[in-house]
């Protein structure tokens, strides 16, 4: 019976771990824009505005995607021209690896600060 | 007139509010049994006080009474009366009049309701709360006082910013800052139970309740929000991590880790240090967010009109009080007695424990997310954005462990209980939940990171819970709002996964064609309203399965000038279809955008349920 | 003396926030552009408005004199305020002026220069604004000070020209030439 059970978590797991790639966005230039702030605009992505701004960065995104530029040399293309602020998704460096770190930090110390609270037998 | 009489008022709460500080100490010493009545009165004074200063200001609002510098900047003559009223809290300075008056019915009630505890740690509380009301009454007076004489009186107010005149807005501010001044009594109390080393089970059952209110007009108020940001920003999501949202979810995860640790010191009389800890972050969070939002240091559609004098005070006053919470945890942290209970690490205790370290990694995503870009800048002066992307990386991940977490959690015993015991169902549950999201996500074609466990465990929740209805050990309240909170997840995983959406440049009598459906721009109709001019325009989106009418507007509000579109919304219990158009540069074109939304509803019919639990659980017999 | 160490190390922490957040509330809200700062894409090439031809941005600039690159449209209000502080600049100072003409109609930009004159040494059309992308545009009008040799952004002018904005080009460019 024990055994049935293992063997039944076992394949569940398994499973789980059978994950497929990441995501192939049909629409790339709206994953892409998606991730860009608008400039010029209050908290909106350059997806969401209709500002003049954002509507030639749409159209610039498709052009690079044309010319087979991959989603990462926008990215890149894009902090040249425009700083760090217009990606939605900080990329590690030395300004910002405390920004991810921080938290899985604090989390493995959470989980430490568990494990000595409570008693194994 | 009513600016006196709403100035002078505020001037008499803050003599009280000083005389309260002092009395309520005072009496700490004397060993009477009973409140001075001398107190009672007082309170009732400084609550009629803040309430007449209150009342005035909305008469204000009412009679466009432009005298009033807070009516002038913020209200119109021609503005329906519903939003003349909700104009009164849609600004900085009335919102902060709002925040006090909650503030001092909060701690008349609390007074009223706490009657067989013991009548130092009602002083102390007391005392807390007044330095808190305090502080509020100083700020208000002189940084931001709502009662300020304009002369010569304007003939007319410049208006209320148009995207806040909306009944989910109206009611958003007051409901959630009920949430935020529930977690100051919260607050007050904790540290006043440290003081007098009374938190134990008794303080448990009583301050439950005040967290419970808290935490379920703290619910309600975000929901409000986000109904609000789907429907009148016009970009079809719900919620856009924006750092004012972020804001009023920080304390939320805080009070919720707090809801679950209560009931453990409730029950087994143990994490007495952690749920003083927890109480006053809760409420040094409600605070930032005061300060974030108020001083004007986000960037964000939100913020309030900002004034640097505004931001300092905050900023003072909330450190202040953090300090003082801190260096009064250190000094009194002896008088609560870690007793020598053992937590068993299969048991509730423990299960409990985790649902707060998950919480708290959550709240510190949120947290660091919101706040670095602004450490950041101070100290190297380079400035980044932290959006969706950042959340999602970190909280998805984390969200599989919780959810089995959350599934298997309840059913465990206090004390101890023995892993033997899990009964065989849980596997086979397991087995089937993953089972159904693979076949999902790979007949949909879902290929997102983590997609099938992410659905899987939702599914296994989803199963638990209902399971949970029939033969659980936990109570009724419990039940929905764990069944209310897998229903949540699973609506938002397959809303943003079956999501569809459509956009295209259109004049009157286009069609475009998109998936199975036709849209069609049949008309275009331009009518005059009493503070605005509408452009509706008359969608017809068919398929095979029938057709639908979507008339979504353009606003052109007249004061201040400002264009708004009204997105067009029919929900059915299957999906959303959401439909919103902008004018474009060019003469007769219009940006059309059509969202399919699948299960939309469902995020807030979770929502719903979640909170339904905790009003259930207010309401439950001891 | 453990809980003294947390108590300090919590107080600390505290006040290193306090301070930070205080800091931060002086910092001005807008973003500044200035700190980016980098290389003209001189392989740019774009239709000009006149010649009907199409020309790299390299070719434009002038190898001998600083070169302004202007964002501008004939339907943005500011751009119509600055057009004489750059016909003052192109007639007194002697500045070669490349204008980049951002989503507009030809012929209401040919209009817009004959009624308010023509100060660019060349215009290139950029109809659907992502000439003006590449430059690191944020909208019209904008200006950029080029150097000649590096072909590099000395500043970005962020918004119509004004008195301000004036004396600083001139007296960027008469710095140079001693």
């Amino acid at each position: 019976m024990k055994k049935f059970k293992l063997f039944i978590i076992i394949i569940g797991f398994s499973l789980i771990l059978v994950n497929n790639l990441r995501a192939q966005d049909t629409d790339q230039v709206n994953k892409i824009s998606k991730n860009l702030r608008c400039l010029i605009c209050q908290g909106q992505s350059v997806y969401d505005s209709q500002s003049d701004f954002a509507i030639s960065m749409k159209t610039l995104i498709q052009k690079k995607i044309d010319e087979g530029k991959t989603e990462n040399e926008i990215y890149e293309f894009l902090t040249k021209k425009y700083g760090d602020w217009i990606i939605y998704d900080p990329e590690l460096n030395k300004n910002t690896f405390l920004l991810w770190l921080l938290p899985l930090i604090l989390f493995v110390f959470g989980g430490i600060l568990i494990i000595r609270k409570v008693s194994i037998k | 007139m009513a600016n006196q009489v709403g100035n002078y008022s505020l001037f008499i709460a803050l003599i009280a509010s000083i005389f309260l500080i002092f009395q309520s100490y005072r009496l700490t010493r004397n060993s009477s049994k009973n409140l001075d009545s001398k107190i009672f009165s007082v309170l009732s004074v400084q609550s009629l006080m803040v309430l007449i200063s209150f009342i005035s200001l909305v008469f204000a609002f009412i009679v466009s009474d432009f005298s009033n510098k807070t009516v002038y900047n913020n209200s119109h003559t021609t503005k329906p009366l519903f939003y003349k009223i909700s104009g009164t809290w849609g600004n900085h300075e009335g919102s902060l009049l709002l925040w006090l008056l909650v503030l001092t019915f909060f701690l008349f009630i609390f007074l009223i309701n706490s009657k067989n505890l013991p009548k130092k740690y009602r002083l102390l509380t007391l005392t807390f709360q007044e330095v808190i009301i305090f502080g509020f009454l100083l700020f208000i007076l002189f940084t931001s006082n709502p009662f300020i004489n304009l002369f010569p009186i304007p003939k007319e107010g410049t208006g209320l910013n148009p995207i806040l005149q909306d009944p989910a807005l109206a009611l958003h501010p007051p409901i959630l800052y009920i949430g935020y001044v529930g977690t100051s009594i919260i607050f007050s109390a904790s540290l006043a139970a440290l003081v007098c080393g009374n938190v134990n089970k008794v303080w448990a059952s009583h301050i439950k309740k005040w967290i419970i209110i808290s935490w379920i007009f703290l619910t309600i108020g975000i929901m409000l929000g986000s109904i609000w940001a789907y429907y009148e920003l016009g970009w079809g999501g719900f919620w856009f991590w924006d750092p004012v949202e972020n804001v009023s979810l920080m304390p939320w995860f805080c009070l919720t880790a707090l809801l679950h640790t209560i009931v453990v010191l409730e029950k087994r009389n143990t994490f007495k240090s952690w749920t003083i800890i927890l109480s006053i972050t809760t409420f040094s969070l409600s605070m930032s967010g005061t300060f974030l939002v108020r001083s004007g240091i986000l960037n964000s559609i939100h913020t309030f009109a900002n004034d640097p004098s505004r931001g300092v005070f905050i900023l003072c006053f909330l450190f202040f009080l953090i300090f003082l919470a801190i260096i009064i945890f250190f000094i009194y942290q002896k008088n609560i007695s870690n007793s020598s209970i053992r937590t068993y690490l299969i048991s509730k205790e423990t299960a409990m424990l985790v649902n707060n370290w998950f919480m708290m990694f959550f709240l510190s995503v949120v947290l660091i997310g919101t706040v670095y870009p602004i450490l950041l800048e101070v100290i190297n002066g380079s400035k980044i954005s932290i959006g969706p992307p950042f959340y999602q990386k970190l909280i998805l991940p984390f969200l599989i462990p919780f959810l089995l977490f959350m599934a298997i959690g309840p059913n465990l015993k206090w004390v101890k209980d023995h892993i033997n015991k899990i009964k065989l169902e849980q596997p086979i549950f397991l087995f089937i939940s993953i089972l159904i999201s693979y076949l999902f996500t790979t007949s949909y074609g879902v290929s997102y990171l983590f997609s099938v466990p992410m659905f899987g465990l939702g599914f296994f929740l989803f199963f638990l819970t209902i399971r949970d209805f029939f033969s659980g050990k936990s109570t009724l309240s419990q039940k929905i709002a764990h069944f209310g909170f897998s229903l949540f997840i699973l609506s938002i995983l397959f809303n943003g996964v079956l999501a569809k959406e459509y956009s295209s440049n259109m004049k009157v009598g286009d069609e475009r064609k998109f998936m199975n459906k036709i849209i069609k721009f049949e008309n275009l109709k331009i009518t005059q309203e009493l503070n605005y001019q509408s452009l509706t325009g008359e969608f017809n989106i068919s398929d095979d399965r029938g057709n639908l009418n979507l008339k979504p507007e353009i606003r052109i509000y007249n004061q201040p000038k400002t264009l708004t579109s009204e997105a067009d919304i029919i929900s059915t219990i299957y999906s959303d279809n959401f439909l919103v158009f902008n004018v474009l540069k060019d003469d007769g074109y219009y940006n059309v955008r059509y969202q399919h939304k699948p299960l939309m509803i469902w995020i807030w019919l979770s929502v719903i349920l979640i909170f339904v639990g905790g009003i259930l659980g207010y309401f439950k017999k001891k | 003396m453990i809980k003294n160490i947390k108590f300090i190390i919590i107080i600390l922490f505290g006040l290193f926030l306090f301070l930070v957040f205080l800091k931060g509330l002086d910092k001005p809200n807008s973003y500044s552009p200035n700190s980016i700062l980098n290389q003209i894409e001189t392989k740019l090439t774009a239709r000009t408005l006149y010649k009907n031809k199409e020309i790299s941005l390299g070719e434009l600039i002038d190898k001998n004199n600083f070169s302004l690159i202007n964002v501008w449209a004939s339907w943005c209000l500011p751009c119509r305020n600055e057009h004489s502080y750059l016909i003052n600049l192109q007639k007194i100072n002697n500045i070669n002026i490349i204008g980049i003409n951002y989503k507009d109609k030809e012929i209401n930009a040919k209009k817009f220069l004959k009624d308010l004159g023509n100060p660019y040494s060349e215009i290139l059309i950029d109809p659907d604004g992502t000439i003006s992308i590449e430059l690191g545009a944020y909208g019209v009008p904008e200006t950029y000070l080029v150097n000649r040799k590096t072909n590099e952004v000395i500043k970005k002018f962020i918004g119509p020209l004004d008195d301000l904005k004036f004396k600083e080009i001139v007296k960027i460019v008469n710095n140079e030439k001693i």
